[in-house]
């Protein structure tokens, strides 16, 4: 279980976070909604360490990740696929999620993890020698979840991975992300589609310019006036 | 089955290396009225910098930094070896101006002396291991403050860096060891290598060079490889992966200089001697000029373009840097009907492609203006003034071919470079490799079998 409490972030004077608390529960399907420049990202990359936090704490399993380096933290089970997809586009389909396993020695359950990647996704069965950048959106964002996947993590981030798909490719990548959920990894999405996130999510954030201001269950949000105003798009009649 | 083709790959491998060793070991042994000395030449200092360009390219195509350090590097493996090698009894003439220089023993004479041509071999490895180390020991020092820069500003500190080595190394004061500006000399080359009777004046630094290069293949095909070129991809995406940026980017640029010291240490054999105002940031241009010639992130591309662009400097277009007088008018006649008609195929070539691609001239729009083809326009004018000038040089009076002259020959291959970055940005083989060539296209027909 992730657990954030009071967590606050500034990049160079300009609060990011204003101290949130959150939870994370083992197993379950958590989303962050919120406009841009929330701080969703914010609390995914501090959280990986990309970004370092000024005050609170960020337990994982009870133990602090704040202050470790990215690839203890990694290590650790926790895996992010990055916003805007960002495969590596000079590399092969194989080589990216090789890369994914970096900080992993086991080779033979690499192996198997690679099968498993690749009867999620049988597209990039098909073309693991084509570069990656020659892939389409959706197949790239294919290949980041399958990348994040390869370091066999407990907690897996999604950085909208809805970003610039076709609506059925959407549906397509949602289903995986339950699918991933089953096999018993814990989700925390960050969406903008956030009708379609609530709709899949266990539990749910709302977060305003660096604050949370609601949680809830997904169907409690959804359910929620001020979520379908500021998120849903329902019009103030 | 991953294992067994590996096992296919390193005998394949083998029996090329051996193949090419034995062929090049037979250039060497044959008369020179058969093999000119000038092919041996380029062979030998075309493999050195084939080394060299691998570890630039190591660097800049593999892991994304670009670095113009590389002259600096090979200057200091260079000195490393020529120091460490200079026999006792020629330390006093090479050392004169300074009393009592060189280090007063030498790594190979004494290996040499007790073991013969095994113990030479021995003190000779020893020596380039050393002058890697080196290298990548000044690496590992300026690497702590200008790893921190990208791009260009890394590549204006490391150029900087290269001059303080060369200003360094010719110091006065060091003269004891590094004999300041004057030659080092005398020191063991690859003709002090013989096995009996046989010469290995050219298997020797085929052999080293080939070694290195198939060490930073074997790296590049490693985890350590996938991760060099993840961050040269991106290396945002790169950090979320795990990958320590500050200790990567440290070791490609430890290990790419190893590796140009370890070809400084050879061209100093080559060159029998060895001087620091040889290694000037031109030595650097004409590296990164192979790199981009043979195409950024190809190691095959490197070495082709290293034996191309030493064949071509050394020998085929040395005739640039002459000045030429024809004989007679008769000559002139015929250098003039062989130009024009090189001119001729190259723009029959060119129609040639145009007609094939269906590209024209000139296309009529349906609306609005026509749209004119500016490149092949310009290219009919180059080739059209090319020919009119070739027709006045034969009604001229003068025998004296126009434009060659000393220096010309870098001018054409400035010109080529900007033309390959122009227009052919790939380079010889892009990023491609020889060895993965036939599996993208045995992994492209099983797909097109797969849909019929």
């Amino acid at each position: 279980m992730l657990k954030i409490d009071n967590l606050k972030v500034s990049y160079g004077g300009i609060h990011a976070l204003r101290g949130i608390s959150m939870e994370v529960p083992d197993g379950k399907i958590v989303t962050l909604i919120g406009a841009n420049g929330a701080g969703k990202s914010t609390t995914l990359r501090t959280i990986t360490g990309l970004v370092k936090a000024d005050s609170g704490s960020i337990k994982w399993n009870g133990n602090e990740l704040i202050g470790k380096n990215i690839d203890r933290i990694i290590s650790e089970g926790i895996a992010l696929s990055p916003e805007g997809r960002r495969v590596f586009p000079d590399m092969t389909v194989l080589e990216n999620l090789r890369i994914g396993a970096y900080l992993r020695r086991d080779k033979e359950e690499i192996e198997k993890d690679l099968d498993s990647v690749y009867r999620l996704f049988p597209r990039l069965k098909e073309r693991s020698w084509q570069l990656a950048g020659t892939l389409s959106g959706g197949e790239q964002q294919m290949l980041a979840v399958g990348r994040a996947l390869m370091s066999r993590p407990k907690l897996m981030m999604m950085d909208e991975p809805s970003l610039g798909l076709a609506p059925l490719v959407v549906q397509d990548i949602f289903k995986i992300i339950q699918e991933i959920n089953r096999q018993g990894v814990t989700i925390l999405l960050i969406e903008q589609n956030a009708n379609m996130a609530l709709k899949i999510a266990d539990l749910a954030y709302v977060l305003e310019t660096g604050n949370i201001t609601l949680s809830g269950t997904g169907a409690e949000l959804l359910a929620n006036e001020k979520v379908k105003e500021a998120y849903l798009g329902k019009r103030k009649d | 089955m991953i294992k067994k083709n590996d096992h296919k790959k390193a005998w394949i491998t083998m029996v090329i290396a051996v193949a090419v060793l034995a062929l090049v070991g037979l250039l060497d042994n044959l008369p020179s009225t058969i093999v000119p000395s000038m092919l041996l030449t380029v062979l030998q200092k075309g493999a050195i910098y084939a080394l060299v360009a691998v570890s630039m390219n190591l660097l800049n195509g593999f892991t994304g930094l670009f670095s113009l350090g590389q002259a600096g590097f090979m200057l200091l493996g260079a000195y490393t070896y020529a120091v460490l090698t200079v026999p006792v009894e020629r330390q006093a003439s090479v050392y004169q101006r300074y009393k009592g220089g060189g280090l007063g023993f030498s790594v190979t004479q004494s290996l040499g002396n007790s073991m013969g041509q095994f113990g030479l071999l021995l003190g000779v490895v020893a020596c380039l291991i050393l002058a890697g180390c080196v290298a990548g020991l000044f690496a590992w020092l300026i690497g702590l403050p200008v790893l921190k820069l990208k791009s260009d500003y890394l590549a204006i500190a490391t150029l900087g860096f290269a001059e303080i080595i060369r200003a360094v190394v010719m110091y006065e004061k060091l003269g004891p060891v590094t004999n300041g500006s004057n030659l080092l000399y005398g020191f063991t080359s690859f003709t002090d290598f013989h096995l009996g009777s046989l010469k290995l004046t050219t298997v020797m630094p085929f052999l080293f060079a080939g070694l290195c290069i198939l060490v930073v293949v074997l790296l590049i095909n490693s985890t350590y490889g996938r991760a060099f070129k993840a961050i040269r991809d991106d290396e945002v995406a790169a950090e979320a992966m795990g990958i320590n940026l500050a200790k990567h980017k440290r070791m490609s640029f430890i290990i790419s200089s190893f590796f140009a010291g370890i070809s400084g240490a050879l061209l100093a054999m080559f060159q029998a001697s060895v001087q620091a105002s040889a290694f000037k940031a031109a030595m650097t241009y004409e590296i990164l000029l192979i790199v981009v010639i043979g195409g950024i992130g190809s190691i095959t591309g490197s070495v082709i373009a290293a034996f191309l662009f030493v064949g071509c400097s050394e020998w085929w277009l040395r005739f640039l840097d002459n000045e030429t007088i024809l004989g007679n008018f008769g000559v002139k006649v015929k250098f003039a009907v062989v130009f024009g008609a090189v001119i001729a195929a190259v723009v029959a070539f060119g129609m040639l492609r145009m007609k094939r691609k269906g590209k024209k001239l000139l296309t009529h729009a349906v609306q609005g203006q026509p749209a004119v083809n500016w490149r092949a326009v310009l290219g009919l004018a180059v080739a059209a003034i090319a020919l009119v000038w070739d027709i006045w040089f034969v009604i001229s009076p003068n025998l004296k071919l126009p434009l060659l002259r000393q220096g010309f020959r870098m001018v054409v291959f400035s010109v080529v470079i900007m033309i390959v970055v122009l227009f052919f940005r790939e380079g010889i083989m892009g990023d491609r490799e020889f060895w993965d060539m036939g599996r993208r296209k045995r992994a492209a027909a099983k797909k097109a079998g797969a849909s019929e």
